[in-house]
């Protein structure tokens, strides 16, 4: 079974079959990752570039262990190492790299839309590993999958998302995929962080964190993007804490198994505290995993030669 | 020297005319109106039959970014007026945003002098303040004296209240009109798009309709202070058309304009992240289409102009954030506003053309736009059924930087004639 797409930019457009799809694949390929030897040949011969132009860290790993792991060859570009210093327009480093034989780009850009450019302008694939505020689709994904995991199912739970919203690209991709999945969706967060017209989209929006995490089955809670901060969204920091930072008092009125999850990283203390960071209620760090996870079964979706991974 | 049209439906808006007529032009200079028989002409001449045809006005478009001088690699002030020529517009007036900035008499004269041996009439507006840096007024008179015909801020709106009145109220000795861009800069940081739901969803940065509105009010107000001749370019929203037509109500000397993609497109047009959607005031919604239609019917929106900003293939074709604002719009507009506006029944053909001809041409005080015996000859022939299919790489202008391209429209240019000399579509007409 393959996507009958060349592209992943959102979760915006895509069907509940290939979001279960996804996800089915990427537990399938989970297993992989404990193996002693993580090593499978299912995409030898493929060549994966990951081209950042924003910092990243646990993304950018993500892939290219995913990469590695089915036995790609990967590139990685960033800003700082390349010819974009040099004035190099984006299309023309796309066409560069897909003229070296790049199968499949992995793309992070400031832009919102960066991803549906590049999509264009190449024939190769194109994951879109965050865009601006737009999408994050993978981050969906993974979310989507910790939750499936931990709860046995999407649909039908209450799953808040609280913080700043408007700048959030995690926030945008998980609130298509849940609401797809049949999840009821609440939008936390100042009201200066809601973009205009939230109201218009499939969820529920919440201006008060304390009526919003109501009984609620998961919290994700959003990174404040400090670097995004640029025009005085809120007053400060403590305020934050105070009236949208995640707690174990606040907990106490969400379901009593809930489940709170974060993209990260996280600025503890702001928008989470460490003790809820810490919890075992807390699956932060099987959010990582699961996005290993996810990449593997993308990439094998969009390159594979059709063979089933299990007897790989 | 003699140029005969034939059995053409003739409108000129400006004297109520709308008949089916011959038009006889005689030295550059429009002689006669009516049953004319070219057989008593003498043989230097040329009859064409323009029957099924409409000849109007000249059209004007007091709105163009003529990219010279500095940016000649977008646009040319020869190229501009060729794609003018093909849009059917024989005057086109420049903004003062080149480089460096058209804010004195030698700039002015420079784009005048240029303008000669353009295809059509080329005017120019003088910017309102120094460098367009929005901090010291400009040599107003001096420019007007050289032949401006209007002061304006176009693409970098004059921020402060103060300043504003003070180019208000000084051009007021000139009497030419204040002709501004609305937004508040302040609220539109890095902006790409129209704040709404598109935008929320496409997660780019909002431009809301308040940024535009609040300048709209502020400038009526100063203008009412200054009692000066004030003209709001572009309106894009419900809410500015109704600050216009109070204004108007309350007898204030106010004309407002608007261009094709604003009653032709939402910000919808945006979901592909297509930059050449991407223009300054943004698209909006439908409600403001809606809202601007009507403000077209009923007078409020005096002036359709096209806001022609030509940029080169490279710096659109980029990530959308990062593209710079504008389309272009001298060869589409008239297709537009026959296909979105006469075509539906927003506006009869008669009043359509009178705000591409009588309104422009009242607004900036110039004596074109009408056809009247003794007028210079500055006329567009029209085949307003004519289905026509949008082919940027066709189009005369340097740029391409257009969201229309492949649009199936209705209404063409068929010739455009300036100052009695066909500079377009001689091809095109049928000899008698």
């Amino acid at each position: 079974m393959k996507l009958k797409r060349k592209d992943i930019l959102g979760l915006q457009d895509m069907s509940t079959e290939e979001i279960r799809l996804i996800l089915d694949t990427a537990i399938s390929h989970k297993g992989i990752i404990s193996r002693p030897v993580k090593k499978v040949p299912i995409l030898k011969g493929k060549s994966v570039c990951t081209l950042f132009y924003e910092n990243s860290t646990r993304t950018r790993t993500s892939f290219e262990y995913a990469a590695k792991i089915m036995s790609a060859d990967t590139t990685s570009i960033s800003v700082a190492g390349s010819a974009i210093t040099k004035g190099e327009s984006f299309k023309d480093t796309l066409l560069t790299l897909e003229a070296l034989g790049v199968d499949l780009f992995v793309i992070r850009h400031a832009a919102g839309g960066a991803s549906h450019f590049a999509a264009k302008t190449v024939k190769s694939h194109v994951i879109n590993a965050g865009d601006g505020m737009h999408e994050h689709p993978t981050q969906g994904l993974l979310d989507m999958l910790t939750i499936l995991e931990n709860k046995g199912k999407i649909e039908g739970l209450k799953v808040l998302i609280v913080g700043d919203i408007m700048h959030s690209r995690v926030a945008r991709s998980n609130l298509w995929g849940l609401s797809k999945m049949g999840a009821e969706v609440r939008l936390c967060g100042p009201s200066t962080l809601l973009p205009a017209e939230v109201e218009k989209l499939p969820v529920k929006v919440f201006e008060n964190l304390d009526e919003a995490i109501e009984g609620v089955d998961v919290v994700n809670v959003l990174r404040i993007q400090l670097e995004r901060m640029d025009r005085g969204f809120f007053p400060s920091n403590r305020e934050y804490a105070e009236l949208f930072g995640v707690n174990k008092a606040r907990l106490l009125r969400a379901k009593s198994d809930v489940t709170i999850m974060h993209p990260g990283p996280m600025n503890r203390g702001v928008e989470i505290t460490a003790d809820v960071a810490d919890a075992d209620f807390s699956v932060i760090t099987d959010q990582v995993t699961n996005g290993l996870a996810v990449r593997m079964a993308l990439l094998y979706l969009l390159l594979g030669g059709g063979g089933h991974v299990a007897s790989a | 020297m003699w140029l005969l049209l034939k059995n053409g439906r003739i409108i000129d808006p400006s004297q109520g005319l709308d008949k089916v007529a011959d038009l006889l032009i005689m030295d550059g200079k429009v002689s006669k109106i009516g049953k004319v028989n070219a057989k008593k002409l003498d043989n230097n001449g040329v009859a064409y039959d323009v029957s099924g045809l409409v000849v109007t006005p000249g059209l004007i478009d007091m709105h163009v970014h003529l990219r010279e001088p500095g940016q000649e690699h977008k646009e040319t002030i020869e190229t501009a007026a060729l794609a003018a020529a093909a849009g059917g517009f024989t005057t086109i007036v420049g903004m003062p945003n080149t480089l460096p900035a058209i804010d004195n008499r030698a700039m002015v004269e420079y784009v005048l002098n240029k303008g000669m041996s353009a295809a059509v009439n080329v005017l120019t507006t003088g910017a309102a303040t120094k460098a367009n840096e929005g901090k010291e007024m400009a040599e107003i008179g001096d420019m007007v004296n050289a032949g401006a015909v209007a002061v304006s801020d176009d693409a970098f709106p004059v921020q402060s209240a103060d300043l504003m009145r003070m180019v208000m109220e000084y051009s007021r000795m000139f009497d030419v009109p204040v002709v501004v861009h609305c937004e508040d800069k302040s609220m539109t940081h890095d902006a790409v798009m129209n704040e709404g739901i598109v935008c929320s969803i496409l997660g780019l940065r909002p431009w809301p309709r308040q940024a535009e509105e609040i300048m709209i009010a502020r400038n009526i107000m100063l203008a009412e202070l200054a009692k000066c001749k004030l003209h709001i370019q572009h309106i894009t929203t419900a809410a500015g058309v109704e600050l216009v037509r109070s204004a108007k109500a309350k007898g204030l000397n106010v004309t407002a304009e608007t261009c094709p993609q604003y009653f032709s497109l939402t910000d919808e047009a945006l979901n592909e992240y297509d930059s050449n959607a991407k223009c300054c005031p943004p698209l909006r919604t439908q409600a403001d289409v809606d809202a601007i239609k009507q403000g077209l019917a009923d007078g409020t929106i005096d002036v359709i102009a096209t806001d022609h900003a030509p940029h080169a293939i490279e710096e659109k074709e980029v990530e959308i954030p990062y593209a710079p604002f504008g389309m272009i719009g001298l060869e589409t507009a008239l297709p537009l506003v026959i296909t979105n506006l006469v075509k539906p029944g927003v506006l009869s053909l008669a009043d359509a053309i009178a705000k591409l001809t009588e309104a422009p041409a009242k607004a900036l005080g110039l004596k074109s736009g009408r056809l009247t015996e003794g007028s210079i000859a500055d006329i567009t022939v029209i085949d307003p059924e004519a289905s026509v299919k949008v082919n940027a790489s066709q189009m005369k202008s340097m740029a391409r930087n257009t969201p229309f391209d492949g649009a199936e429209l209705i209404g063409k240019t068929v010739a455009t004639i300036v100052g009695g000399t066909v500079v377009y579509g001689a091809d095109s007409l049928n000899t008698i």
